[in-house]
């Protein structure tokens, strides 16, 4: 292997796509080569770097510089004074006043431990951190029945929002008996606010297919779709190229590892329905129906794809799989808290400096999550509320900042963790204007399969538009609530059931944002 | 065309979405005609009514002819809080035309949508398969005019 002395890291996802991070690449590559640069410094592209908000970026080994913002006259200054006389450029090194504090947090990373770090397009990076350990260690030395009981004994929940653990979902797929079995990965990422999914595709693919292969060798699949929305382009590339790397390899195919296991992936891409990230509803979806979800029982892990039994898992969750195999439950529940082993991959945004991502440990507070992984609050901004997970999720305020984000924690204040959205709202934000914008999204992503969502949905969304426009009164309030919880009690599906939070917080939580707006006539 | 499609595809009822993005794609004005839905209809051997179903159910299929570049804004939370209405409000002037209709000229069609899970970036929109963020009416009038005059 080659030695360079210096590494170039470049984010390449969506927001940098759109901020023209390849031709400022296709120049600084060109710019090394003219200095003769280009067999001490390596550029390598990568996934995302961690934060939002700054264009074009890269991070500098081993200086450990990061770049923002970057504009193509600006590669000519950087070749020139960084990479040749070895002064980083102040000028366009992110502002320290916000990177002082922050953390990427990567010796607790266990979905994002890859990202930002190697090339998500290179398979020979995966397998050189330790990839595909696990499912080698799975093919050729543990029985399925093993694996189900070691992701039993971890702790894992479902990271899609519902929080189901992981291995139990498994298990109840693994005994049966049946010519064919599938897994499907859920990468139907349409909560509003959460681009998690995405971001972890996009900076490493394999550690998805990696969990997808033990899920399928658990409960006996010969056969897994991802499904993943049609506006993830850059996911299903990177996925595409990642499965057939995988498959050149012989880490997928038939016999894989000569164990007898065969198995193939499959990418299924989805047309825009926020529903379709209910698991029936994607099944519907991937057999080429409307989107609607189906009655249950039976349940997919018994009767799901094509009528054959099948386990759904989100991405997150899949990911979570190959350290877990690696390194044992017990390394995994040393992660997190009693009842909420592992970490989460939030995603922040809002009023904060660096809206982005990050993967803490469960039970690390949102105030830590925003001052330390988000740059804090936009300056001459104070905290009001936080919306956390995503549409269907709950309107916090501050007396909630120091809540420990785990699933019984927030229980007790019946929150939810969700998708791991955190919509951070400050002072100046009215919560009316908030809980419209919610229920206008519900209104508008309801099926209409059963009457309960169709109709409820369209009223809660009058209710709140009527207040919206000084038109409320104070009625309106308890009637927002209580057909809500009919909602919540009659509602075929997750999405019928949901809009009760929102409502029930924001109203709570900020009443006199509501009051004011109905007395001021 | 047609044809060209339905080589790729498997007579199953499974790859229905698949057959109609790709028809969607190939016709200039980005919609799924009534004679599309036929000849989908011959090939897979299902019912008009199925394909219509799922046609009018997923928010990124169209029946009606729309302009050569769809814009998508995200009027989700995350970007209706960084001011997505403003941005809106911004489009609709400069277009002259309402939420999903498409310009005189037949250039754009504006079109709201949920959220494109690029929120580190709101206020967000799609232009085709590219994406804009951090969107401020500055950027959207020089996003708008690089389409107008036909640099994309």
């Amino acid at each position: 292997m080659k030695f360079y002395r210096s590494h170039i890291l470049i984010g390449i996802d969506d927001a940098s796509l759109a901020a023209g991070v390849k031709e400022i690449e296709a120049l600084l590559r060109n710019e090394l080569q003219k200095n003769n640069l280009s067999d001490e410094i390596n550029i390598l592209e990568t996934g995302t770097l961690g934060h939002f908000g700054t264009g074009v970026s890269m991070l500098v080994y081993p200086e450990q510089v990061t770049y923002v913002n970057l504009k193509k006259e600006d590669i000519f200054e950087i070749v020139e004074e960084h990479f040749l006389k070895g002064r980083p450029l102040q000028r366009l090194i992110l502002d320290r006043s916000l990177t002082q504090n922050y953390d990427f947090n990567y010796k607790r990373r266990i979905v994002l431990s890859n990202s930002g770090v190697i090339d998500p397009e290179n398979i020979d990076e995966y397998l050189g951190a330790g990839g595909y350990e696990a499912w080698e260690k799975a093919l050729t030395t543990m029985k399925p029945n093993e694996l189900v009981d070691e992701v039993k004994a971890s702790g894992l929940k479902g990271r899609g929002g519902a929080g189901f653990p992981a291995g139990l979902k498994w298990s109840f797929t693994a005994p049966i008996v049946a010519d064919q079995k599938y897994v499907v990965v859920n990468a139907d990422e349409g909560e509003p606010g959460t681009f998690k999914d995405r971001l972890i595709m996009e900076g490493d693919p394999h550690k998805l297919l990696e969990g997808v292969m033990l899920c399928a060798y658990a409960i006996g699949a010969s056969k897994a779709y991802i499904y993943i929305r049609g506006e993830y382009k850059l996911c299903i590339h990177r996925l595409e190229i990642a499965i057939a790397a995988a498959r050149e390899y012989g880490i997928l195919g038939n016999n894989i590892f000569g164990s007898g296991f065969d198995l193939d992936i499959f990418i299924k891409v989805g047309a825009g329905a926020y529903v379709c990230g209910e698991e029936t509803a994607l099944i519907e979806s991937m057999e080429g129906n409307r989107g609607t979800p189906r009655s249950k029982p039976p349940f997919p892990g018994v009767a799901g794809a094509w009528q054959k039994p099948t386990v759904v898992n989100n991405v997150e969750t899949l990911a979570n799989i190959p350290a877990i195999i690696k390194n044992g439950a017990k390394w995994f529940a040393a992660h997190g808290v009693d009842g909420s082993t592992g970490t989460k991959v939030y995603t922040i945004m809002g009023d904060v400096n660096l809206p982005g991502l990050c993967e803490v440990d469960m039970g690390t507070s949102l105030r830590t999550i925003i001052q330390q992984y988000a740059g804090g609050m936009i300056e001459g901004r104070t905290f009001k509320a936080a919306l956390v997970g995503g549409a269907a999720g709950v309107f916090l305020n501050d007396t909630l900042l120091d809540v420990h984000m785990d699933y019984n924690s927030l229980r007790e204040y019946a929150a939810v963790l969700g998708s791991g959205a955190i919509l951070v709202m400050s002072d100046t934000v009215d919560m009316v204007d908030m809980l419209w914008s919610v229920l206008r999204f519900f209104r508008h992503e309801s099926c209409g399969k059963c009457n309960p969502c169709s109709k409820g949905t369209a009223l809660l969304f009058k209710l709140i538009d009527g207040i919206r426009k000084g038109k409320g009164k104070d009625s309106d309030l308890e009637q927002l609530i209580k057909v809500s919880n009919g909602m919540q009690k009659t509602s075929f599906c997750a999405l019928g059931q949901s809009p009760c939070m929102p409502i029930a917080s924001a109203i709570n939580n900020f009443r006199q944002d509501f009051l004011t707006r109905i007395n001021v006539k | 065309m047609y044809e060209e499609i339905f080589e790729k595809y498997t007579p199953e009822k499974e790859n229905l979405i698949y057959i109609l993005h790709e028809i969607q794609d190939a016709h200039p004005q980005h919609y799924i005609s009534e004679e599309a839905v036929a000849k989908v209809a011959e090939y897979l051997r299902i019912g008009l009514s199925h394909i219509y179903g799922v046609l009018t159910f997923y928010t990124m299929f169209s029946t009606k002819p729309r302009g050569k570049n769809i814009i998508r804004l995200c009027e989700s939370p995350p970007c209706f809080l960084k001011g997505s209405e403003n941005i809106l409000r911004q489009l609709r002037d400069l277009l002259q035309v309402k939420t999903g209709e498409t310009t005189a000229d037949g250039i754009f069609t504006l079109e709201l949508c949920a959220c494109l899970g690029v929120c580190g970036n709101a206020p967000v929109m799609m232009i085709n398969e590219d994406v804009y963020g951090d969107l401020t009416e500055e950027k959207v009038e020089n996003i708008i005019n690089s389409y107008k005059g036909g640099e994309k």
